[in-house]
């Protein structure tokens, strides 16, 4: 049996900008997250992955409540949260948190750790001092600093040790979701494993559920228990880490995994499975979103949009074509000089 | 054959408020004509310093301590500054940087900015003014179709933020080609694109190699690149050379600790993520024997007392380790 949900998002679309922009040119809107339903259950690491721009980010935001989603709605431990006044909702998602992609930016440079790390429990409504000091003090040694680091400043902190004070700060706000955006990018590998251990112990210690935006497939890999991949603002697969990686159905999923450089190293040679640019978000086609890409595409996929199918048990996919065997599908030839009409 | 590049026994300093900083301390490697070297190593090891030294843009308090830079035949240190100007960087050397858009200036055309690196460095072809200016627009037109710039005949006329990352990319390795280099740096070339962007220049960079006659040095932190481009390997830390060889004679048995360290946080090979413990030693204060020592899980006695000399370990690759001498 599966545990429920502790977040459910049904059907959520976000719609970013539309407005008049600089000399009254008109800013398109972009259509950055489309009728994605999820739900993540309580304890599991799951994954969204994808390429930049495809709304992943924008995803978490919306988690978080820092954009409001357009359509759908969000389900917070069986609880609605979408359409709250902002200050309920607020209280409503507390137990949802954010780790930045840059963890050094997300802390005031002339205030100390302890300071920052205190502002939260202030304004969560710990008015003890000595308390705050205390809970602190031992966040601080549960992310594996020395308590001591209260009395320094940022700029004293490398980037694995500011990861870590990244994590302090909202798990003393005691969350039951922590939305992780790129926690090991720009690290090296050695403080990139200590970081993904540390992130695995406090899931533990502080039964927690992630939600892991990466678009490290190597690490994705081997920490999720499940996978989204995301391609244009939806979700195009979604399964167990084992299926998805062992049994990758979408094409784009394919792609992407053929194309992610591995230790076993393929080596880079051959004909390209992928053909062109990750596509401008702001272009809305009717259909498939891939197909310009698409090495299996037939003009069919251009009519309508693909719907989250099942394959196999805890494996979903959408993708008209999720019959259509690898081998075979890599051999259409001609679906290429359709794509290439279609984007000229 | 002499090698294209080969540097033995480099030593960088550069002074700072808390004294010498110590950034390269014997560096050796070797990059055969034809082939693709990938220089590894985690962030403060020395990468961009060593990318520095070679094409002589060392920062004016960084002194060369020793060693030598040997290019074509020629030792790089000896040369003065025009002739390096003149003679060498992007006419013999090219150079691909790590950031598309920081390299390349927002309010030029592309093509005004890569037709300037030509008129400057590009080889004397016999031809002046407005002839060799047409020679250089025809060269970097069919440059850009090989590179798979789309519309590669106004592309020339388009500015920076008109292209994606990825093309960005590809416009910066036809200005390395432009003046036809022996030699081309890339310096984590990679590292702004996404994965299939990335494996689309891979793959280009790999043709390159083979169709331009040209030798790649490849700067990189990543070993899943390495592992997928690269023929040989030079592993660096805390500015010294500790393992170089065959890519893959080092993926399948890494020998130095530190190399078998690294690859053991790999998550494609990790059985559990502990990292590697310690830090690297400043570079302000190098312990006197082995700079991995302090780390090491078999570091012995004699590795603290002197560097550990050069050894060569079963896979073929040079190893800087007591274990293998």
């Amino acid at each position: 049996m599966t545990p429920d949900p502790i977040l459910t998002l049904r059907d959520v679309s976000v719609r970013l900008g539309g407005r008049k922009g600089f000399l009254q040119r008109t800013v398109l809107p972009v259509q950055a997250v489309k009728q994605v339903s999820l739900d993540l259950r309580s304890g599991e690491i799951l994954s969204l992955v994808g390429e930049s721009g495809c709304g992943k980010t924008t995803l978490g935001r919306t988690i978080l409540g820092l954009q409001r989603e357009s359509e759908g709605e969000i389900l917070l431990e069986g609880r609605r949260v979408s359409g709250l006044t902002p200050e309920a909702a607020r209280r409503a998602r507390s137990i949802v948190q954010y780790s930045h992609q840059d963890a050094g930016a997300a802390l005031d440079p002339w205030w100390s750790i302890g300071r920052t790390l205190e502002e939260g429990l202030r304004i969560h409504g710990v008015r003890n001092a000595s308390e705050r000091r205390d809970r602190v003090a031992s966040m601080l040694q549960a992310v594996g600093l020395d308590p001591t680091s209260a009395r320094r400043y940022p700029h004293e902190f490398s980037g694995g040790q500011l990861r870590r004070l990244a994590l302090a700060r909202i798990l003393l706000l005691q969350p039951r979701v922590l939305i992780l955006d790129e926690p090991t990018s720009g690290l090296d590998m050695s403080v990139q494993a200590t970081v993904l251990n540390l992130l695995l112990e406090l899931r533990e210690t502080f039964s927690l559920t992630y939600l892991f935006i990466s678009h490290d497939l190597s690490v994705v890999e081997r920490l999720s228990d499940r996978v989204a991949i995301m391609y244009l603002g939806r979700i195009v697969e979604l399964g167990t880490a084992n299926t998805v990686f062992g049994h990758p159905t979408h094409p784009y999923t394919r792609t992407l995994l053929a194309a992610a450089p591995r230790l076993s190293g393929r080596r880079a040679s051959g004909p390209s499975l992928v053909r062109g640019d990750p596509p401008n978000p702001r272009l809305v086609l009717p259909g498939c979103s891939f197909f310009d890409r698409c090495p299996i595409g037939v003009p069919a996929c251009q009519e309508a949009a693909p719907k989250l199918q099942p394959v196999a048990t805890g494996h979903e996919v959408a993708c008209h074509r999720a019959d259509v065997e690898e081998k075979q599908g890599l051999a259409v030839g001609q679906t290429a000089s359709i794509g290439a009409k279609r984007r000229a | 054959m002499i090698p294209v590049l080969s540097v033995r026994g480099l030593k960088v300093s550069i002074r700072t408020d808390e004294g010498r900083a110590e950034i390269l301390d014997d560096i050796g490697l070797t990059l055969e004509r034809g082939r693709i070297l990938g220089v590894v190593g985690e962030s403060g090891c020395g990468k961009s310093t060593l990318i520095r030294s070679i094409m002589g843009i060392l920062p004016r308090a960084a002194t060369v301590d020793g060693g030598e830079v040997w290019f074509e035949g020629e030792n790089l240190l000896a040369f003065s500054e025009a002739e390096l100007n003149d003679g060498v960087r992007s006419s013999r050397i090219g150079f691909i940087p790590q950031d598309p858009l920081l390299a390349l200036n927002p309010v030029f055309k592309v093509g005004t900015q890569m037709l300037e690196i030509m008129r400057w460095h590009a080889p004397p072809d016999g031809l002046r003014g407005a002839a060799r200016q047409r020679a250089h627009v025809g060269r970097l037109v069919g440059l850009l179709k090989r590179m798979q710039v789309p519309d590669p005949e106004t592309a020339l006329e388009r500015y920076p933020h008109q292209f994606s990352g990825g093309q960005r990319q590809r416009l910066l390795i036809a200005a390395a080609l432009a003046c036809a280099p022996g030699l081309v740096i890339a310096d984590e070339p990679t590292t702004a694109l996404d994965v299939t962007t990335q494996h689309q220049i891979l793959l280009l960079l790999r043709e390159l190699v083979a169709e331009f006659g040209i030798s790649l040095l490849f700067v990189t932190h990543d070993f899943g690149v390495v592992a997928e481009l690269c023929d040989d390997l030079c592993v660096i830390y805390a500015g010294q050379t500790v393992e170089a060889g065959p890519v893959q004679a080092i993926l399948d048995a890494p020998s130095h600790p530190y190399t078998r360290a690294l690859l053991a946080c790999h998550p494609d090979r990790a059985t559990t993520f502990l990292g590697i413990p310690g830090s690297v030693p400043s570079p302000l204060a190098r312990p006197p024997g082995c700079l991995f020592a302090p780390r090491c899980g078999d570091a012995r006695a004699l590795c603290l007392a002197a560097r550990p000399p050069q050894g060569q370990a079963r896979s073929g690759a040079e190893v800087r380790c007591v274990q293998f001498t």
